[in-house]
């Protein structure tokens, strides 16, 4: 594997368009895009503040950047670098902002979740959607682009709007069955919206496009619940990771748990294959990412190498502390393949930042801290 | 008679001092008591009178109380030496004397012995007493001993009760440290929560306490270079109850087309997975009715249903099973098959297993060997077989495909069509140069003329010869 020059970011801001021609990278207040496969600078833009958030428009020609402090967010297009746009929020502030579907609206949600402010750029139109809810997950758009899913707050009741991303038409407004909702997520097919709520209580709704409840799941009471929810790629199953390290999967005909897998910490299991990775750099202990996957790759000039343990395997666990909120327990990221076959689970407090299927479905890409890590599955194999 | 009415009758004939012996030797210790001769006359009886000695007998008498006084072991009271009828008085006082010593000796031995009798009485009655008291002791001792065993028993099964109450105890205590646990955690969780929202409404008190000090009021304002245009082009419509209306139809029409994918993929699943009992049943049907004549003994009573059954099934195959009945009936039929087929397999085990329990030799190969050679050489057949078949399809084509004039003779010397080509393009290059040739020949020959014509002149006669030569061997 080749490695190009390092160049300079902050804040993470680094993004590649979405017709993958081009790559955008923030350095406090400049903003530069290159030319993926030549690295030569492009387009050199020049934000009025250090940018805080950056995003590509889905059809690659704009670049939003915005500027929390400021309460501004500036678009650049790519085609006219002469064009420029500026939106500001005034004194209501800035905490989050994103392009809409189509590349031509941006909804910025003001400080203290007052309000979502959709502009277009296109008419220069605003509409305000009111009490949007605080949460981990609040909003989603379907994956045609069609429709988006907000989640309110009113009068300490939950209620998820519908809106037709066209002309922002409230489609359907419902109340939500859940205690504290914590995020919301279109399957990809975009007819059914899931619902679960804070780790508090563990439950998971369903509710097609038109907002009848097609569903509820409880898998035990009282416990923290849910942790981590995704859809598979071809909308048949829901996984549900939670945080008694166990990963349960609905059906999309029943809604019913077909199966769960669990995270045990000692792997007895004689279809599992457990590479360890061992490193040779300092004698400071082995640096393990203990897999359920296999091989791996070296990095730099760091020599490791995977060696097979022998079962059972114990793997390393950390105990958090219970006495501090949102311990580092459970089921944190799920990321099935993209054939719908396998599941990649992250279990307990390792880490490991995101895990990323290549588009084929036969490697797995997982990020960490300081790690990357790139594993080929031999298809042949039984999956786990 | 009393001791002390019998100590009275002898005061009256003895003198005080023996009175005192009788009563003092009361109470001493009784010598061995000494047999009285049955002729004894009983003493305490009140006679005054003896009649035993009278005038007449005294002789007799005499010697009568000698002996009886001899074989007492006292000494005798008249010898015969004497010879005068007067008795010694002092050996009869002396022997008196002896005899009240005696008889007070016998008197005490008498009470001694009454009293022993009375004491052992008393002890047998004691002893009675005693053993009654054992049995009722030991009747006490059986009750206790069951009391005890009850206890025991009692004991036991509370022991029993307290250790199942412990185990209780440690589930309900570690079910109250697990809850103890989740509230800790949820508090923590609410905690959290609480500083969070706390956070967020001093932050916004300040917000607002800055806006309202703050005069000039920031408004929001967007400042576009030029609009710019839809990403599809099109232009964007107003809201109307029409583009609302379009609006949820679309939303319909998504959630109808899903719902379409969704049943039509559930109905090939369906055909397949009714496909596929369809062919188990045959299979397990075929099965069964191969091995139907080799068991000889085995009873199929409802032979006659399977096959009306299969009949009855074949018939209904075409029409394609979508109705509830067909469906019951396909399931419940192979439900039967499939019984049928386990019971028959599951005999042929135990006959195996009996046939290899009775047949232990070393000629007889395994049945596992078995299979694999089989499995072996059918694998080895498969393709073999399918080379045959493709052959024989190629051949029947061959023979029975009807094709027009035009094919068959383009296919009659199909063999050796390259050849041929090749030799027609030979042959084309040499006509070719034949035709080369020619026209060179040609040439020479028309040059030779002119040249000959011109040397005409000159008479040469070997160019003419030459020329002859050339003419006469143009073909």
């Amino acid at each position: 594997m080749n490695f190009s020059e390092v160049f300079k970011q902050s804040n993470q801001l680094c993004k590649v368009s979405p017709d993958g021609k081009y790559l955008a990278t923030c350095v406090q207040y400049r903003l530069v895009v290159r030319d993926v496969s030549t690295l030569q600078i492009l387009q050199l833009y020049t934000c009025l503040d250090q940018i805080s958030h950056m995003d590509w428009s889905s059809d690659s020609l704009f670049i939003l950047c915005a500027m929390y402090k400021r309460g501004l967010v500036q678009v650049w297009s790519l085609e006219q670098p002469d064009w420029h746009c500026k939106i500001d929020e005034g004194s209501i502030g800035l905490v989050s902002s994103r392009w809409s579907p189509d590349g031509r609206h941006i909804l910025n949600t003001t400080e203290f979740h007052l309000r979502v402010t959709v502009w277009s750029l296109c008419t220069k139109a605003v509409s305000y959607i009111k009490y949007p809810k605080a949460c981990q997950k609040g909003i989603d758009f379907s994956r045609d682009g069609c429709y988006m899913a907000l989640a309110e707050r009113r009068d300490c009741k939950d209620y998820v709007s519908v809106f037709v991303c066209d002309d922002w038409h409230l489609l359907r407004h419902f109340e939500t069955e859940t205690q504290d909702l914590a995020g919301l997520e279109w399957s990809p097919n975009g007819c059914v919206l899931a619902v679960w709520d804070s780790c508090l209580e563990y439950k998971v709704l369903l509710y097609s496009l038109d907002g009848r409840l097609l569903s509820a799941y409880s898998a035990y009471e009282w416990s923290l619940g849910v942790k981590s929810v995704t859809w598979s790629p071809n909308s048949q199953f829901l996984a549900i990771g939670s945080y008694d390290e166990k990963v349960r999967i609905l059906n999309h005909i029943t809604w019913k748990k077909i199966t769960q897998f669990e995270h045990p910490s000692s792997i007895n299991n004689t279809k599992a294959v457990v590479y360890k990775e061992v490193e040779k750099r300092t004698a400071v202990g082995s640096d393990d990412l203990s897999l359920h996957i296999t091989i791996g790759t070296a990095l730099y000039n760091t020599r490791s190498k995977y060696e097979i343990c022998p079962s059972p395997v114990q793997i390393p666990v950390v105990k958090p502390d219970p006495d501090r909120a949102n311990p580092k327990i459970g089921v944190s990221s799920l990321a099935f393949s993209s054939d719908s076959r396998y599941l990649a689970t992250k279990n307990g407090g390792f880490q490991v930042q995101s895990l990323n299927w290549h588009r084929s479905g036969d490697s797995l890409m997982l990020l960490g801290k300081e790690q990357l890590c790139l594993c080929y599955m031999d298809t042949d194999q039984e999956d786990k | 008679m009393s001791k002390t009415s019998y100590c009275a009758y002898l005061t009256g004939f003895i003198s005080p001092e023996v009175k005192d012996t009788c009563s003092s030797s009361v109470e001493c210790r009784s010598p061995p008591l000494i047999q009285f001769s049955q002729s004894s006359v009983p003493l305490h009886r009140n006679y005054i009178l003896s009649t035993f000695c009278t005038e007449h007998n005294v002789q007799e008498c005499l010697s009568h109380i000698n002996q009886e006084v001899s074989s007492l072991g006292l000494p005798p009271v008249w010898t015969e030496s004497s010879g005068s009828s007067e008795m010694n008085v002092m050996a009869v006082l002396n022997c008196m004397y002896d005899l009240i010593q005696l008889h007070h000796r016998g008197l005490r031995t008498l009470e001694n012995m009454e009293v022993e009798q009375l004491k052992s009485s008393s002890n047998v009655d004691h002893l009675h007493c005693l053993s009654l008291l054992k049995l009722i002791l030991n009747e006490q001792l059986e009750l206790s001993k069951r009391g005890n065993t009850g206890l025991l028993e009692r004991e036991r099964q509370l022991h029993l009760k307290v250790k199942s109450l412990q185990n209780c105890l440690k589930n309900e205590k570690d079910e109250v440290q697990k809850l103890q646990n989740i509230i800790a955690s949820r508090a923590s969780q609410y905690n959290h929560e609480m500083k969070r929202k706390e956070r967020e409404f001093t932050k916004l008190k300040e917000r607002l306490n800055q806006l309202l000090v703050d005069k000039k009021e920031k408004k929001q304002a967007i400042d576009v270079l030029n609009n710019i245009g839809r990403a599809d082009g099109k232009r964007s419509l107003w809201k109307t109850q029409k583009t609302e209306a379009k609006h949820e139809g679309e939303m319909y029409k998504t959630l109808l087309s899903d719902y379409d994918t969704r049943q039509r993929e559930m109905l090939l699943e369906n055909a397949e997975l009714k496909k596929v009992l369809q062919q188990i049943k045959k299979e397990m049907v075929s099965i069964l009715s191969l091995r139907k004549p080799i068991r000889k003994d085995d009873k199929h009573p409802d032979a006659g249903i399977q096959d009306e059954e299969q009949v009855f099934d074949s018939s209904k195959e075409s029409v394609g099973l979508f109705s509830v009945h067909a469906r019951e009936k396909l399931t419940n039929s192979i439900r039967l098959q499939w019984r049928r087929l386990k019971s028959h397999v599951e005999r042929l085990d135990s006959q195996g297993s009996l046939y290899m329990g009775e047949n232990k030799t070393d000629d007889a190969i395994s049945r596992e060997t078995h299979e694999e050679e089989m499995d072996r050489l059918k694998l080895e057949i498969q393709p073999c077989k399918d080379f045959i078949q493709t052959q024989q399809q190629l051949l029947q084509q061959q023979l029975s495909s009807p094709c027009d004039e035009e094919t068959t003779s383009l296919l009659s010397n199909c063999y050796m069509l390259q050849e041929r080509e090749r030799f027609r393009e030979e042959w084309k290059t040499l006509e070719k140069q034949r035709n080369l040739f020619e026209r060179e020949r040609r040439n020479c020959t028309e040059a030779a003329i002119s040249i000959n014509s011109r040397h005409a002149s000159h008479s040469l006669p070997c160019a003419r010869k030459k020329v002859c030569c050339l003419y006469l061997h143009k073909p």
